[in-house]
């Protein structure tokens, strides 16, 4: 960095990172803005560019249109459920596949790789039939449980146990006597404790955000999640602009505050197929 | 606890999970709605009714101008969404990874930050942004340039840039933080070689740079072509369900689904699924050709 061209080329890709960065981030904040102006005075002209003194009245709306904190409540449920079983079957199976040898191994982690690249549409219909079939139309195990053993989940409990876990500590402990059950439980676990916290909050996000899932599964409102409770309240006439907004931020707020305090994690789990 | 599991079996213990819900909520879905593709069937009237019918749910996709429109939309959305995407995704990779040291993992995190969001809140947002008299992308586009409103969601073509604008939104920043990585890899004696030799900025990109990170591009631009032609919840939420004006919002993954589930018909449904599943295939293998990092390249 010399020399005055490569000053002037320095500014001019900060502002032009800048100005991208700030326009990323622009929906977000007219969400949040939007969330505390009545629905007439977001279709005011100019549009409101600061927050307002509305929020009180959108959530009044908004907790008369939705069971609202119900929604939220199974959301939070569903994710969580979500979360503690794909933790559990993923890195069962990743430990498995990382340090053991046996038959069908190599075509058994093919299909897992397999299974990441069928397409969500195929999924569609036939996990409608399936849901009515077990009896689990309107039920929220049918949004934790197919998932659980995810392709990702596996993949990446794979590649982190089989740098992270030592073969000679598994085998002294086989020596002395410990069970296989024990080993997974109480030596694998918390070697591989930096990538279930990653697939923690990437399980977590994807749950939270899911919509295909329970528009195909959910039938009563009083058991929607918050994205299919939100989507309900959109109409052709007559939308509640201000309370969506409000029930929107609400939505994101999670988010966004695990983003924050977790970002560079977040990141590098979300890669984490392409970049290993 | 379970007492005695032996090293020879607990790796199948292990993935049995993996194996059991791959059975019941992968194979055996997949292979009923295959064999669903050759049935005539409405879900209301009980399994007992399905009736054999051959190709015809075949023929009828075939035939059906619906079928191809969201073809054809889906097809002009990746396209209009996808290449724009990793257009402007590679320079702004290259800017920050050479330039930006201050506020790094705050500027990478904000481009991310859409990827993350849900789609719902983030589609919902945007059908207020783009509302025709009084959206702010309107207003903000007639204090700019002057002209009047343009009626986004009321037209076939504002339709379409609205949502392939959504869906560029959200995976720039998750195609610039793979190129991100990709250009870390590169050595920088590299660079530092090609600048003695007198290479310009711009011939280092091109000859440098760009060739390093094609195994990269062909990653990022499966992904692109494999999620292009999935494209379902940005559509879906903008047009209410229903494809929007002229059907214009309408991908082939909206239609499938209203194939089924507003127009009850699971065997034309399912054939529809298997065919669009053939295109994915198709279009997988002919990025394959396009891209594939080839053998003794600068990787």
């Amino acid at each position: 960095m010399t020399g005055s061209r490569a000053g002037l080329s320095t500014w001019a890709a900060y502002a032009i990172v800048g100005l991208g960065a700030l326009t990323m981030l622009a929906p977000f904040y007219f969400m949040f803005v939007f969330a505390t102006h009545s629905r007439t005075e977001i279709f005011n002209l100019p549009p409101p560019l600061w927050f307002g003194d509305g929020l009180g009245g959108n959530l009044k709306i908004l907790f008369e249109r939705l069971p609202f904190w119900r929604n939220l409540g199974w959301s939070l449920y569903v994710a969580l459920a979500s979360t503690a079983l794909t933790l559990l079957f993923c890195s069962m199976g990743g430990y498995a596949f990382a340090m053991f040898e046996f038959r069908f191994k190599q075509p058994l982690f093919a299909l897992v790789l397999g299974t990441m690249l069928l397409p969500s549409f195929m999924g569609m219909i036939p996990s409608f039939m399936i849901m009515d079939a077990l009896g689990w139309i309107d039920q929220h195990r049918a949004l934790y449980i197919p998932g659980a053993a995810s392709a990702f989940g596996i993949f990446l409990m794979r590649q982190f146990a089989s740098t992270a876990v030592p073969r000679e500590l598994v085998e002294a402990a086989r020596m002395d006597g410990c069970g296989e059950f024990g080993i997974y439980w109480r030596i694998v676990l918390p070697l591989i404790k930096p990538a279930l916290g990653t697939l923690g909050l990437v399980t977590f996000i994807s749950s939270w955000n899911n919509f295909i899932g329970p528009l195909i599964v959910m039938r009563s409102a009083d058991l929607y999640t918050l994205p299919l409770a939100l989507r309900s309240l959109q109409s052709p006439v007559n939308t509640e602009w201000g309370a969506l907004m409000a029930g929107s931020a609400i939505a994101t707020l999670p988010l966004l505050l695990l983003f924050a305090l977790s970002s560079r994690q977040l990141i590098a789990g979300l890669t984490a197929g392409a970049v290993k | 606890m379970i007492p005695s599991l032996s090293p020879r079996w607990a790796p199948y213990v292990f993935i049995s999970p993996f194996l059991l819900l791959f059975a019941v909520f992968g194979v055996f879905p997949l292979c009923f709605s295959l064999y669903l593709a050759f049935q005539s069937w409405e879900p209301t009237s009980g399994l007992g009714a399905m009736q054999f019918v051959g190709l015809e749910n075949f023929s009828f996709a075939l035939g059906d101008a619906w079928f191809w429109k969201s073809l054809k939309n889906t097809g002009v959305l990746a396209l209009a969404s996808g290449v724009p995407q990793h257009l402007a995704a590679i320079p702004l990779a290259v800017f920050i990874h050479t330039h930006v040291r201050w506020l790094r993992d705050g500027v990478v995190g904000a481009y991310f930050l859409p990827y993350i969001t849900s789609t719902v809140a983030i589609a919902i947002m945007f059908s207020s942004l783009f509302s025709t008299d009084y959206g702010l992308v309107n207003v903000a586009l007639s204090a700019l340039l002057g002209g009047s409103h343009i009626d986004w969601l009321g037209e076939p073509l504002g339709i379409k840039a609205a949502i392939a604008l959504i869906v560029f939104w959200r995976y720039l920043g998750f195609n610039m933080v793979l190129y991100l990585a990709a250009l870390q890899t590169i050595p920088k004696d590299l660079y530092e070689a090609a600048s003695i030799d007198g290479a310009s900025g711009w011939q280092q990109f091109w000859h440098i740079t760009l060739p390093s990170i094609r195994p990269m591009v062909y990653f990022g631009v499966t992904l692109s072509v494999v999620g292009g032609l999935q494209l379902f919840e940005e559509p879906f939420i903008l047009t209410g369900g229903r494809g929007g004006v002229d059907q214009a919002g309408m991908t082939a993954a909206v239609y499938l689904y209203r194939m089924a589930f507003d127009f009850n018909d699971f065997g034309g449904a399912s054939a529809m699924a298997w065919l669009l599943f053939l295109v994915v295939v198709g279009l997988t293998w002919l990025t394959n050709r396009a891209f594939r990092p080839r053998g003794g390249g600068a990787a």
